[in-house]
């Protein structure tokens, strides 16, 4: 038996330990929890480790197996819907199925200790498993319907981690907030779907792209499946206009937003992109629609991230500025250069989320930054992590961060000048927010007020540094991965995925724009270094000049209160007063009128029994016969005369019969 | 000879002045007076026709009417008595307690 033969225990091992939490949970000991779900964790990321080793042998580096009929056929086809429990691994599969278990397993281990006071331990635990399960589920999925189910999951277990601390009503409003949005975007992505099984006859992806590959299809449906499929994508990933969920979504406990926000759950829609490439390549107009959003999307939320006060929230839109940028590079056609970016951004974010937690746990829960500063020495791994982490986002070679930025950036230049420009300046933004965030948080005058507890901040205890120093170290090496050719490296990921995406003729580099971008970086890095290291106070008054346009941009540019003024109070409120009074007048004034009818008719028939049944019949009847008697009873006059008179006629008239007869 | 037609016509005429006495007379004396004139109507009227057909028993059975019209005169003169008692009164229409 195989690690591929039981390919379903990856997906599974996680899901036992939910069941069993969310079963059995109250009756544990929280060293039980943790041993339990870190230990489902990590059995999944060494089945899947041992699994994708088996790959490496397999010819075509594809493995797929059915391994039951879910929805074995839909009326008006003749065939199978190809909705199967099926799983597929691929190197494409395969890369997110080690970053999803390995970071997966790192998170598990630092919430040990971010948790440990923490009430609700085992929920937390049970919702992470339940995550891991529905996470695993989409990327091993081999037909849409079943990604659908894991991609349904994961927005699930985000609404239950978001508002994991429901008694404080923002964390409720935000975990709902993440739902709603994103099932915005499921609608699009259902129909999608739908339009892909009608165009295709089935939704297995194998199949779908053998008959891309043999034939195209009619290009105006497939743009229409394409550009729902994005829309789907965007909610997912919080892409504009549906990224308003993610800021909120940082009520959740930091791990939580590091697994789910920034390092798995968000990239599934880069996934989806790459996963039906050849769908996408079939539409070029939904590319450039993906690009020109990407692009967008990177830089509005790099300039916001830049005013941003709250530590969590300037990585919130730091992550939906990279994601704008991995859309950017499928967009442009650089599928591998966007999965290139998944994985060194998983790297560096979650780092970054971890170690921001990390401080918000030293400084008993202050997350603002102008309430930091001064912590490099005392929290020195957390600093130094985070450190690298920084030189990695910003793209400083040569950490994973530049090998990465630079390919997307290289095909930007390739495809459109305008959005190398837009991709340039983003990368520059970038640095800049960064290392401002760095600077606030590490350096400079200690700004945190008295604290709770005795002593000064002090470093994380090891379950939590632990998981700190792996991605440092992977972000300091993970270059290698996709280190390109131009620069004398070996760009094994390219050639790993070369069976699932197109690699990209990009063997020649292309030194000015990478001169550029560096430049830029490292331009932005000293800038932030002068603005918040050496004359802090150069900031301070440039926001005073514009407060409103700071105030504007802080709050994501009137997006977030522009949906809140059309949908939850126009629709909402509004919508819910309009039938209020609907209700009132029309349906209410319907149940008058019948309960007015019903008297009417009450009424009338009140009217009738009284004068025609009473009246005519009963007494009519009653006076008839009073009458008639009364006629009739002279007859009875008692007088023996008129008897005998009566008794004469009688007889003339017998006998008037018999003469007459 | 005269034939029958005549007697019968006298009987005929008395039935008559009978019947109509016992219609329309108040007194209740009257009335039993005038149910006799009919008795004797039907006797003349049995006599008659004995002779026409020359057979006895219209007269055997004119007397039996005779002794039977003696015999109920007994008897109505006897109610009569016993309504004067009751009633004081000898008018027929003041006798209506069966008016109803």
């Amino acid at each position: 038996m195989t690690f591929l033969d039981t390919l379903w225990l990856v997906p599974l091992f996680p899901a036992c330990g939910a069941v069993l939490i969310g079963l059995l949970g109250r009756r544990f000991s929280r060293r039980g929890v943790s041993v339990l779900c870190v230990g489902t964790a990590f059995a999944a990321f060494a089945w899947a480790l041992g699994a994708v080793l088996e790959l490496r042998h397999l010819p075509g580096r594809q493995f797929e197996r059915v391994w039951f009929a879910w929805l074995p056929s839909v009326a008006g086809l003749g065939h199978g819907v190809g909705a199967d429990y099926g799983l597929l691994l691929d190197p494409l599969s395969a890369v997110m199925v080690l970053l999803v278990t390995g970071i997966g397993l790192l998170i598990h281990l630092y919430s040990v200790g971010y948790m440990a006071r923490e009430g609700g331990y085992y929920r937390f635990f049970g919702c992470m498993n339940l995550f891991l399960f529905a996470m695993l589920t989409l990327v091993l999925a081999d037909n849409f319907l079943l990604l659908f189910v894991g991609w349904e999951g994961v927005g699930l277990c985000s609404y239950l981690l978001i508002g994991f601390w429901f008694k404080k009503h923002t964390a409720r409003a935000a975990g709902l907030k993440a739902f709603l949005v994103n099932r915005v975007g499921d609608a699009g992505f259902l129909l999608g779907v739908l339009l892909v099984l009608r165009l295709f006859g089935t939704v297995r992806f194998a199949a779908i792209s053998a008959t891309l590959t043999q034939h195209g299809v009619s290009s105006g449906a497939v743009m229409a499946a394409t550009l729902l499929l994005f829309w789907g994508a965007s909610g997912k990933s919080a892409q504009l206009p549906l990224f308003v969920w993610l800021p909120d979504a940082m009520e959740g406990p930091t791990p939580v937003s590091a697994l789910m926000h920034a390092a798995t759950m968000v990239t599934a829609g880069i996934y989806l992109l790459c996963r039906a490439d050849l769908l996408f390549l079939a539409a070029p107009q939904t590319l450039g629609v993906v690009a020109a959003v990407g692009a967008g999307t990177a830089l509005f939320a790099a300039a916001v991230a830049l005013v941003q006060t709250d530590i969590k929230r300037v990585l919130a839109f730091s992550t939906i500025s990279q994601l704008g940028t991995m859309f950017l590079a499928c967009g442009v056609g650089a599928f591998t250069a966007g999965l290139f970016h998944v994985v060194t951004h998983a790297f560096f974010k979650a780092l970054l989320f971890l170690g921001a937690g990390s401080v918000i746990h030293a400084l008993d829960g202050e997350q603002d930054l102008s309430r930091m500063g001064g912590l490099a020495r005392r929290l020195p791994i957390t600093a130094g992590c985070m450190g690298v982490a920084t030189l990695a986002i910003a793209g400083i070679p040569p950490l994973a961060g530049f090998a990465s930025k630079d390919a997307i950036l290289t095909a930007a230049w390739r495809a459109s000048p305008w959005l190398w420009i837009v991709a340039w300046l983003t990368a520059g933004l970038t640095s800049l927010y960064m290392f401002r965030l760095y600077f606030l948080t590490f350096h400079g005058p200690a700004r945190w007020g008295p604290r709770r507890g005795a002593g000064e901040p002090h470093e994380a205890p090891g379950s939590m540094t632990g998981p700190l120093l792996v991605l440092a170290g992977l972000c300091l090496v993970g270059g290698g991965l996709g280190w390109p050719t131009s620069l004398g490296g070996a760009n094994r990921l390219a050639h790993w995925l070369a069976p699932v995406l197109p690699v990209a003729a990009e063997e020649a580099g292309e030194w000015g724009p990478m001169a550029a971008s560096v430049l830029l970086v490292l331009l932005a890095a000293s800038l932030a270094w002068l603005g918040y290291v050496r004359r802090p106070e150069l900031p301070r008054r440039w926001a005073a000049r514009w407060p409103q346009f700071n105030g504007w941009l802080r709050s994501g540019a009137g997006v977030d209160a522009g949906y809140t003024a059309v949908f939850a109070d126009g629709l909402g409120k509004r919508g819910g007063a309009a039938l209020a009074r609907f209700d009132g007048a029309v349906l209410d004034g319907g149940v008058n009128l019948g309960a007015a009818a019903t008297r009417l008719t009450a009424q009338l028939a009140a009217w009738w029994d009284t004068w025609v049944v009473d009246g005519v019949a009963v007494e009519g009847l009653a006076r008839l016969a009073a009458f008639s008697s009364r006629r009739v009873r002279r007859l009875q006059s008692g007088r023996l005369q008129t008897y005998a008179l009566l008794m004469v006629f009688g007889l003339g008239t017998f006998l008037l019969f018999y003469l007459l007869r | 000879m005269i034939g029958t037609m005549p007697y019968v016509w006298v009987a005929a005429i008395l039935a008559m002045i009978g019947c109509v006495g016992v219609l329309t007379r108040r007194n209740v004396l009257v009335i039993l007076m005038s149910i006799e004139l009919i008795l004797n109507a039907v006797n003349i009227n049995l006599v008659v026709f004995a002779r026409q057909w020359g057979q006895v028993r219209g007269q055997v059975f004119a007397l039996f009417i005779m002794a039977d019209a003696a015999a109920e005169v007994a008897v109505g003169l006897g109610l009569l008595i016993a309504l004067f008692r009751n009633k004081s009164t000898v008018h027929a229409d003041e006798m209506d307690l069966l008016k109803g």
